[in-house]
């Protein structure tokens, strides 16, 4: 698992991927920092978190699209499944490797909110703290289904539209709840939802129910990932 | 030591490999010999762990692959078709990676140095893979096939694409390897097969064909004897002097190589040696015999008359003495130990240079 972790993080940094990623997410959420909390004077850091999911839902797909399709493709997945190694293990490996990317990232919330605290001399730090583990959960669970479907497919494209799909799936399905008349159906439907369930973060309630929803998404995925690995072989 | 009993793989209703039942022991070479897609790699690919079998069963040194593969992969060095390179890599991370990846315990640097000298890639150990020459990136593949020591090697085309001094180069060094390794081989290169393998099978539409050792396969499988001998002497008394001994069957006389020397093809009944009784019987004559073979089929006669032609298959089965083979690859294994340490001392002095 280290070794992976490490190759994979260090391919990573030696591709212009990892910045390209990280300068888009600071730009982005920077854009939203010094428009509310600079510039209108919110001391209220949760637009800033909320913008987060609209750009890590196309930005993660694009770091994690290359994961298992490349190894496919250039043959080095069998390097790694004929190692002495279980495929959790390099599943994990690639998992952790796009999370760290990812925390590096989001690490730039610690700066807008050491900023902000100095700016207005105030700042709830509970919230923001809570806040930044949900965008962890958040984050690792795009991360997990872009994973999951990289394994699916050996092509870099469909493996991002397909993981942008899958999670615009999570995004929408509360939405579109309202117009759903069976009660079951509108229940898991809600439940199901990453926006509602992230966004309850930002109005500043740390719900555990919720934390543990985004970890069984994280566990669920990296399962799958490690089925889909698994019936290649038989195939 | 490898045991494989009745590996099938399925796709769909197509059998890649039907029924594979065979055994690599330890300290041998063993060929696999076959056209394009007669389920060579899949053969291969199995037996890494890299897919499964739809059936059947192979043991990597007594370990179930899909049982316990761990255990299983720790014991093999695989160079698949392709070599596994990660392209935006140096040699030097990707040998440490592979390292990593393997959990060796030897330790690092010697063995690193150890494992770059025997392929001879220590001049671009620091270069980038994705730069480096095919003869070069295949040696990267052997490499870390090589990396952690492993009793057996599996290498899938180890000399495609390479050019002819490498294609010598590769070989000379998988056979010095076979003396400390067990070596699966796959080829449809003939004379690679020939001129570095102890035993072939041979596969044709993934099912064996033939099992047995390289100089068995070319001995036992002619059908008929054919002698060629070189004789100064005048031709129609050669002729007539050859055709009385007991056991030819006919004779003949082709062009004049030398000033009343012709080479004279003999095809005699299958048992039946006649060198002994021609030369005392030429010698008789006081003529001199200059040159004398047998003109056995090459390997490539018999993989194409295998290949091709279904009935031929039967008849070589029943030839194919593999309870003989199995013995002669245990000499090959007290004398590979005997050599062993000899090779050790040179890999190291390699390794300096």
């Amino acid at each position: 698992m280290g070794a992976i972790f490490r190759r994979e993080l260090k391919a990573y940094f030696t591709s212009p991927i990892a910045y390209i990623f990280i300068t888009v997410f600071y730009l982005y959420t920077a854009t939203y920092f010094v428009n509310y909390n600079v510039y209108y004077g919110l001391t209220d850091m949760s637009y800033v978190f909320q913008c987060a999911f609209n750009i890590l839902m196309i930005l993660l797909p694009l770091l994690t699209m290359r994961l298992f399709t490349e190894e496919k493709r250039q043959k080095t997945d069998q390097c790694l499944l004929t190692a002495p190694v279980n495929l959790f293990s390099v599943v994990m490996g690639k998992f952790l490797a796009a999370t760290c990317v990812f925390l590096c990232a989001i690490a730039v919330y610690a700066v807008y909110a050491v900023v902000l605290f100095g700016l207005s001399g105030y700042l709830a730090w509970a919230t923001v703290i809570g806040n930044l583990a949900a965008l962890v959960m958040l984050g690792a669970s795009f991360i997990a289904i872009g994973l999951f479907v990289s394994a699916m497919t050996e092509s870099q494209v469909v493996a991002a539209i397909i993981s942008f799909i899958i999670i615009m799936f999570f995004f929408m399905i509360d939405m579109l709840s309202g117009i759903v008349q069976v009660e079951w159906l509108r229940t898991v439907m809600v439940s199901l939802g990453f926006y509602s369930r992230y966004a309850e973060f930002s109005t500043g309630l740390f719900s555990v129910p919720n934390i543990i929803f985004f970890v069984s998404i994280i566990f669920i995925f990296n399962f799958l990932t490690v089925r889909a690995l698994e019936k290649r072989r038989w195939a | 030591m490898i045991e494989v009993q009745n590996l099938t793989k399925q796709y769909g209703a197509k059998k890649a490999v039907d029924s594979l039942t065979f055994t690599v022991n330890d300290g041998e070479i063993l060929g696999f010999l076959g056209p394009n897609g007669a389920g060579k790699s899949t053969t291969m690919n199995m037996l890494t762990g890299y897919i499964s079998s739809t059936s059947g069963k192979a043991l990597i040194n007594g370990v179930d692959i899909l049982d316990d593969p761990i255990n299983a992969k720790k014991n093999i060095g695989y160079l698949p078709e392709i070599p596994p390179l990660y392209l935006d890599m140096t040699v030097k991370d990707y040998l440490n990676f592979v390292y990593d990846l393997k959990k060796c315990k030897i330790p690092r640097k010697a063995h690193l140095e150890d494992v770059c000298g025997l392929v001879k890639i220590t001049d671009v150990y620091e270069r980038i893979i994705r730069n480096l020459s095919k003869g070069y990136k295949q040696r990267v593949g052997l490499a870390q096939a090589l990396i952690g020591n492993p009793p057996i090697l599996i290498l899938d085309e180890p000399t495609v694409g390479l050019d002819p001094k490498q294609i010598i180069e590769i070989r000379t060094l998988i056979k010095k390897l076979g003396k400390k390794h067990t070596v699966i081989l796959s080829s449809h290169i003939l004379p690679e097969i020939q001129a570095v393998c102890d035993r072939v099978i041979i596969i044709n539409k993934g099912k064996i064909a033939a099992d047995d050792t390289t100089e068995n396969l070319t001995k036992n499988i002619t059908t008929d004897y054919r002698l060629i001998a070189r004789i100064d002497g005048a031709r129609e008394e050669v002729l007539k002097t050859i055709k009385g001994i007991s056991g030819v069957i006919s004779v003949s006389a082709d062009m004049e190589r030398e000033k009343g020397v012709y080479d004279y093809e003999i095809e005699t009944k299958e048992d039946a040696d006649i060198r002994r009784e021609l030369f005392k019987r030429v010698a008789a004559r006081n003529w001199i015999i200059l040159g004398l073979k047998s003109s056995e089929m090459t390997l490539e006669d018999i993989f194409l008359k295998i290949t091709m032609d279904d009935s031929f298959e039967l008849k070589m089965k029943k030839s194919s003495g593999y309870k003989a083979e199995t013995a002669s690859a245990d000499e090959e294994k007290s004398s590979a130990e005997e050599n062993s340490g000899k090779t050790a001392d040179e890999n190291s002095k390699e390794a300096e240079e």
